[in-house]
């Protein structure tokens, strides 16, 4: 019979003491090299730019005008997630509460 | 004779009867069992026929235990995909209980799918429910007992809608079967109101992220898979056209952007996300063009697949680490880089990267708005895509492998985690580079080109962009900060005042049994007590039992005349 050990064990929560954490002689990483993660950002914005050149190029079949502004593609996710971050950051400030919150 | 058995077999209840024997196989042996239980029902569906199969007769009603039409079979697969990952996913796990729960969950939930009239439906619909929970409470903390107490209400609140409304169906129709509905009726509405719950509709939706952040690592895994897009399937079958889920299904993909960017625990984030991605699922169903609803089919297909890859890489740190708060991890790439590149693969599909699988489903979905000319959704659509790149596909791999460094190095996930999340890994990129594999599987066959340069390049301008928001954010420190809390959603409605109102109500009950004669007052007070033992907030009858056992009772009953028609 198999039966002889329990139904379930709850998971497990490692130890943090037995957590591997990094070492002393570690060698950098590279996202621990500034100029790699600069070139990166700058390549995302050159990207970001480039995308916004060609736009003119693509040609667009949606029936909305809007769509057919230059640029919508890029300008209007770039508006709305700048509100979407801000209204994040303010309804933050209002509902959050201690991790206990429900428990007290 | 046995042939006609077996083509009347529903594919679900091949799991659920294997389950029975799961605790009684020793070792290893339980392991090759359980992993060759989805396949034999996969094997098997797809010997089945398409037609209304199974029928039986029970009391006077006549149900269709099996029906096979196309609809019904890209769901199918897609489950019993999403069995035999979960089951690999969970291979490490000691015990039986976890497993057993799985199987009966996933086996009821691909038998709903199947299930040809109302009755059937129920009974599995109830299936899914009850087994399900065991996911959240084997995490054994008292959280999640009291999150799993709340989930199994909820569920078995939807059973009992769906049940009462098959009643009011079947008296004003006489019909039980499981087909369109008019929501403007009332049966039809309380049918919607059931599949509603389940499909997390706004202020429906706090069950979701209540309760998967706190099952186990692989509970989390198999509930993302099943419940919501079984919902999802219902209303396709039942509601598909209906207009009021646009509107629905619109706000449902918009809001749970704001929670998820506020949100620390990342396994929550995943569930709000999840809810999101189910707003899309939605509007495609409210659209009803056959665009739209081939569109909701792959979305719901590529959607587990992502999202279960998602809650496996969480998992595996949650595993690793104890924790999956943002306010905890960061750098965990160094230690843990195959989990890594999973994540991001699973990141790059909900995202809808090119190649990716989110972005050959979600397009078509997108498509029909745009071609609908319904210009709120779509305009809230495209900032959802984008919302979706924010939360999910930037901010979770980020912050837990990358970024802050948190200074952990731990292990790198087990085997059998790494092959699961590798499986759903290549499904989702090979979904991505060869959609017409996936299409060619829709309910209605799509000729659909994802790859145009109109759809590539104005996907890649929306994540780019949103990308840039990001970065910029990061750079000034202004992203919404990651720290030790949670934060308020409507669940805070019947957790905090409606709480308070039952224990204010209790003590004014017993102030005022306090107020007559001592003797009376004493057996007032013990009656005020029982009944607050049992029907208190706290009261395990007032939770789950007036609505769960009624609705276990009907379930047992009901099984035991089916089973008495079988022989």
């Amino acid at each position: 019979m198999a039966n002889d050990r329990p139904p379930f064990q709850p998971d497990q929560t490692p130890d943090p003491a037995e957590i591997p954490r990094k070492a002393a002689d570690e060698p950098p990483g590279w996202t621990d090299n500034k100029t790699t993660v600069k070139l990166l950002n700058y390549a995302l914005f050159a990207f970001a730019i480039l995308l916004l050149l060609i736009d003119p190029l693509v040609h667009k079949h949606g029936p909305f005008e809007i769509e057919h502004v230059w640029g919508f593609y890029g300008l209007y996710p770039l508006a709305a997630c700048v509100a979407v971050l801000v209204v994040a950051r303010v309804l933050g400030a209002v509902l959050r509460r201690a991790e206990d919150y429900y428990d007290r | 004779m046995t042939g006609d058995w077996l083509a009347n077999f529903p594919p679900g209840l091949i799991m659920i009867l294997g389950a029975v024997l799961v605790p009684f196989l020793p070792g290893l042996s339980r392991k090759i069992w359980m992993l060759a239980l989805p396949v034999l029902a996969f094997v098997h569906l797809l010997g089945l026929e398409q037609g209304m199969l199974g029928r039986m007769v029970l009391f006077d009603l006549e149900l269709t235990t099996l029906r096979v039409d196309r609809l019904g079979l890209i769901f199918g697969y897609i489950f019993l995909i999403a069995t035999f990952l979960g089951v690999v996913y969970q291979l490490h796990v000691k015990g039986w209980l976890e497993q057993v729960a799985t199987l009966i969950y996933a086996g009821s939930a691909t038998g709903a799918i199947f299930a040809g009239d109302l009755v059937t439906l129920f009974l599995f619909w109830e299936g899914t429910a009850i087994s399900s929970v065991f996911l959240i409470w084997a995490a054994g903390t008292p959280q999640a007992l009291a999150a799993g107490q709340r989930y199994v209400l909820i569920q078995i609140t939807s059973g009992m809608i769906l049940l009462a409304a098959t009643m009011i169906h079947h008296g004003q129709t006489g019909s039980i079967a499981f087909e369109s509905f008019d929501v403007t009726s009332l049966a039809g509405l309380l049918i919607f109101l059931a599949f509603g719950i389940k499909a997390a509709f706004p202020l429906l939706h706090f069950w979701l992220k209540d309760a998967y952040p706190q099952a186990t690592v692989t509970g989390a895994v198999i509930l993302s898979a099943f419940t919501t897009k079984l919902a999802i399937y219902a209303l396709a079958r039942g509601f598909a056209g209906t207009e009021i889920l646009i509107p629905i299904g619109t706000v449902m993909a918009a809001f749970p952007i704001v929670f998820a960017l506020m949100e620390n625990d990342f396994r929550r984030v995943l569930a709000y996300s999840l809810n999101s991605q189910l707003g899309f699922m939605v509007v495609g169903i409210g659209i009803g063009t056959e665009l739209s609803l081939a569109g909701t089919a792959a979305h719901a297909v590529c959607s587990v697949l992502y999202q279960g890859l998602l809650f496996m890489s969480m998992g595996a740190v949650l595993m690793r680490t104890g924790t999956a708060k943002g306010s905890e991890l960061g750098g965990l790439y160094r230690s843990m880089p195959i989990t890594a590149a999973f994540c991001c693969i699973g990141a790059a599909s909900i995202s809808a990267f090119p190649l990716f699988s989110g972005f050959v489903s979600k397009s078509l979905i997108i498509s029909a708005s745009l071609k609908g000319e319904y210009f709120v959704t779509w305009m809230v659509l495209l900032f959802a895509s984008a919302g979706a790149f924010l939360h999910s596909g930037f901010r979770v791999p980020f912050f837990v492998f990358f970024g802050r460094d948190s200074g952990l190095r731990p292990r790198e996930a087990p085997k059998n985690m790494l092959t699961a999340m590798g499986i759903a890994a290549f499904l989702c990129i090979g979904i991505g580079v060869l959609p017409g594999v996936l299409y060619a599987l829709l309910p209605s066959p799509v000729k659909y080109e994802a790859y145009t340069l109109e759809h590539i390049v104005t996907q890649m301008q929306i994540l780019v962009f949103a990308a840039v928001v990001f970065v910029v954010f990061l750079r000034m420190g202004q992203l919404p900060s990651l720290q030790r809390a949670i934060n308020l959603d409507v669940d805070w409605i019947w957790r905090k005042p409606v709480a308070w109102i039952a224990g204010g109500l209790h003590i004014a009950l017993l102030n005022f049994l306090s107020g007559l004669t001592a003797k009376t007052a004493e057996a007032g007070a013990r009656l005020a007590r029982t009944l607050y033992y049992e029907h208190g907030p706290t009261g395990r009858l007032a939770r789950t039992r007036p609505s769960g056992s009624m609705a276990l009772y009907m379930a047992a009953l009901l099984v035991a005349f089916m089973a008495f028609s079988f022989f």
